[in-house]
């Protein structure tokens, strides 16, 4: 290595699940050509891209093997006058945000939280509550420079197009994107006009989005799955049916939607990006999130949520980053850690969104609320999750018992309805239903065997699912 | 590779014709697991098992030979079952040591009996664990399922020979998960009560009982929950934390 101060260190690493770490020896290159001389030089078993490990399985690890951290590829340049700006693939979306939204550019695109990488939002084509609009985040990267262990790559989707979408929700199978250019979406404030609704049941709430989405940038519906259908409360009550939902639809505010008063604090030359203000301790005990504590959370926050408020201004952090507020929540979930389920199922299957609501509910396995939204078309990536239709995800703890196998049906369900579960979220899908869900993967693999030919770009996720 | 819920894709058992080791293998296969390395010392007992775990859908089986009561043989005959499943799955998710050997009442007149009871349920088996630990460490992560037993939580004068040796692997596979903590590899250990198997063929029943299937299903529930001790039936935690209470005289009085 170049630098003698270059050296990597032997970690434990998970994903934001915090189940199945295994052990990698993680670099940390501070320069390009660093990237680009660990992959010259990767062998078995293997090496891959690491960016703020908030996937929650083993796609940012790998066993045994080499694990860039790219973290501190982490410059910004100038936004130019189309909202363009090239920077480093281990910026945070948080520090790039900071660093545009006063110049009035926003995320085009963003997840749940504002502490992924580029590279992380590139490698598995993170989509927003806007998918149906805009589609995922590469579809705004305009191009991107991949390092991979035959050579370094500046493509676009007209230059070399096939890297560009293998790389595009590739799960940094096809090299190390090391800078990108994104184009950002001109905003006016930092407030959002939103409308909510609450609905009693799943079949409501799925015809509301089915109708109205269209009309709305935004749109996310938050489902409780803890409820069940057939359960009586003494006395013959009937308990909350399965499904009760808040569905949430904006857009950006823009400054004349601001009451006047409130006016120079919205202005973006004053935007305040929050800091988290609550972390939870190192040490939690198992078993604090269970049924019951899950559902009496559900029956709060459903009972919080309003029953209809048409164009209520929310700050844009609360709209799209509610869980940004308590660092490492993930603990929550005490020392066995949790797994997200996310499927998405084409438009006229709609029943196995109930379904699985269904299953988990009835088999008493305790999840979180669950986010349903729908899909616009899907980028051209091979990997990329979001296909037209419905996507529904929920957390789960680990150590409920029966979950393995619950969740093995609801794969087959979802395979069998030409679905497919999100590869940065899996920890556990079943092997050999990979190549029904995602059809392209040979696409993949062609590209693979050209910048790779040694096939050393490995990481747990591709042992365990033979994405190689 | 394993997944989140501890279910693995390859499996090495040290004591692969092992009744119990059946039933369980059987039972990955059904989940995830796809390669099996089967050790044992008889030949033509191994291919029976091997031809079992095929049928069950593993697509990879193979085997090694060992004696566990050559302990210097011990790294050797792991390093082999390692290099097996390397060559079929790429590497090793789960290690299952179901080797041991049962004493009868009246063999502890027998020192040459003890010798090889110790030998084969406490020695090999701690000998060939430590070279799996270390190899699981260096590939960075990996299970080692130990089946111990609830004889060695408190001892009975029918079997006290292997009910020693099973505490002393108990007390091993304990230190051991503690000294991996951090690395990645984790070890669990299964304490069953009394299962017909060839081991126990002519004995009486005896209260705690359970069988293979029952076994099997409780390792894959553990697998998947992280359980660092699998009770057989689950009842036997308590009983067991009873019986260490109770004072010997009545204790030799309880049937079992
Ligand atoms: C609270 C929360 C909410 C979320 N909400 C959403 C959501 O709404 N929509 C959504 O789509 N996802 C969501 N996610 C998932 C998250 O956006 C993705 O998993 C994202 O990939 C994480 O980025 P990261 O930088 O942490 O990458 P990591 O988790 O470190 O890595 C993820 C994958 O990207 C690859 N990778 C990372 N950097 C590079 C690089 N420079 N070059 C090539 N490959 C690279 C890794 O190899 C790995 O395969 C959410 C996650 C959390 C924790
Ligand atoms: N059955 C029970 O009631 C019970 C209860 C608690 C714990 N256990 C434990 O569970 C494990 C499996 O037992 P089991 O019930 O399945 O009985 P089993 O079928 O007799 O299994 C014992 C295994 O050990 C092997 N073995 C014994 N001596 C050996 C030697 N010298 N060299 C190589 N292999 C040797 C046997 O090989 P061969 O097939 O060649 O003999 C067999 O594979 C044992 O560790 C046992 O102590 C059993």
């Amino acid at each position: 290595m170049p630098d003698a101060s270059f050296a990597p260190t032997a970690r434990l690493l998970c994903g934001w699940g915090r189940a199945g770490a295994t052990s990698g020896l993680v670099w940390t290159p501070r320069h390009d050509d660093e990237v680009a001389e660990l992959l010259s030089k990767a062998d078995d078993p293997g090496i891959i891209a690491r960016g703020l490990g908030r996937s929650y399985g083993d796609a940012a690890q790998s066993a045994g093997g080499t694990v860039v951290d790219t973290t501190l590829l982490d410059h910004v340049g100038g936004v130019d006058v189309h909202g363009e700006v090239e920077v480093g693939a281990g910026t945070s979306l948080d520090t790039l945000v900071r660093r545009t939204l006063p110049q009035g550019w926003f995320l085009p695109v963003t997840p749940g939280t504002r502490q992924v990488t580029v590279g992380g939002a590139i490698a598995a084509d993170v989509h927003g509550k806007n998918h149906h609009a805009d589609g995922g985040f590469a579809r705004h990267v305009t191009a991107m420079t991949v390092a991979t262990p035959t050579g370094v790559h500046r493509v676009s989707s007209t230059r070399d197009p096939e890297l560009f979408w293998a790389t595009a929700g590739g799960m940094g199978l096809t090299g190390i994107v090391t800078s990108a250019r994104i184009r950002m979406l001109a905003v006016s404030t930092d407030r959002m006009l939103v409308d909510t609704d609450r609905f009693f049941d799943l079949d409501a709430v799925m015809t509301a989005m089915e109708e109205g989405d269209a009309r709305y940038r935004y749109s996310v519906a938050w489902v409780d799955c803890s409820g069940s259908a057939e359960r009586t409360r003494p006395g013959g009550r009937r308990g909350p049916k399965v499904g009760r939902a808040v569905l949430t639809r904006g857009d950006h505010a823009g400054i004349e939607h601001v009451p006047a008063p409130e006016q120079p604090r919205a202005a973006l030359a004053a935007a305040r990006v929050p800091r988290p203000h609550l972390r939870v301790p190192r040490h939690v005990p198992g078993g604090l999130l269970n049924r019951l504590s899950i559902a009496a959370f559900n029956e709060a926050w459903f009972r919080r949520a309003p029953a209809r408020r048409k164009n209520e201004l929310q700050s844009m952090w609360k709209f799209f980053y509610p869980l940004d507020g308590v660092a490492e929540w993930n603990r929550l979930y005490g020392p066995l850690g949790f797994l997200q389920y996310q499927f998405a199922v084409p438009p006229g299957r709609g029943d196995v969104v109930r379904a699985a609501i269904g299953t988990l509910s009835s088999r008493r396995i305790p999840a979180f609320l669950a986010v349903l939204k729908r899909f616009g078309p899907s980028s051209p990536g091979p990997l990329s999750f979001p296909m037209p239709g419905w996507t529904l995800a929920l957390d789960i703890p680990i150590g409920s018992e029966g979950m393995g196998r619950c969740l093995d049906r609801l794969d087959e369900m979802v395979a069998e309805a030409g679905g497919r579960v999100y590869l940065a979220k899996d920890s556990r899908l079943r092997p050999d239903l990979v190549t029904t869900m995602y059809p392209r993967l040979e696409e993949l693999r062609a590209v693979r065997r050209r910048v790779d030919p040694r096939g050393v770009l490995r990481s747990d996720l591709s042992r365990r699912l033979d994405l190689g | 590779m394993i997944d989140a819920l501890g279910q693995p894709q390859s499996a090495v058992v040290l004591g692969g014709t092992s009744d119990l080791a059946g039933a369980i293998v059987q039972a990955l296969v059904r989940r995830r697991c796809r390669s099996v390395v089967l050790a044992g010392r008889d030949e033509q007992r191994l291919a029976a098992s091997a031809a079992t775990a095929s049928a069950a859908g593993a697509e990879h089986v193979s085997i090694v030979r060992f004696d566990a009561l050559d302990v210097g043989d011990a790294a050797r005959a792991v390093d082999d079952a390692f290099a097996a499943a390397l060559d079929a799955a790429g590497g090793v998710d789960l290690v299952l040591l179901a080797v041991g050997v049962l004493s009868r009442e009246r063999e502890e007149l027998d020192p040459a009996r003890t010798a090889e009871v110790v030998t084969a349920t406490y020695s090999w088996p701690a000998t060939a664990l430590t070279r799996a630990a270390a190899l699981l460490r260096e590939q960075g992560y990996g299970r080692i399922v130990v089946l111990s037993s609830v004889a060695a939580m408190r001892v009975r004068r029918q079997n006290f020979v292997y009910a020693s040796a099973k505490a002393g692997l108990d007390t091993f596979s304990v230190g051991l998960s503690e000294a991996l903590r951090g690395t990645g590899v984790a070890v669990q250990i299964v304490r069953p009560g009394r299962v017909p198997t060839k081991m126990t063929e002519g004995l009486p029943s005896a209260p705690m009982s359970s069988t293979p299937d029952a076994v099997a299903d409780a390792v894959v529930a553990g697998l998947e929950s992280g359980a660092p001790v699998i009770w057989v039936p689950p009842a036997a935690r308590w009983a067991m934390g009873l019986a260490r209470l109770v004072p010997q005289a009545l204790w030799r009085r309880v049937p079992g």
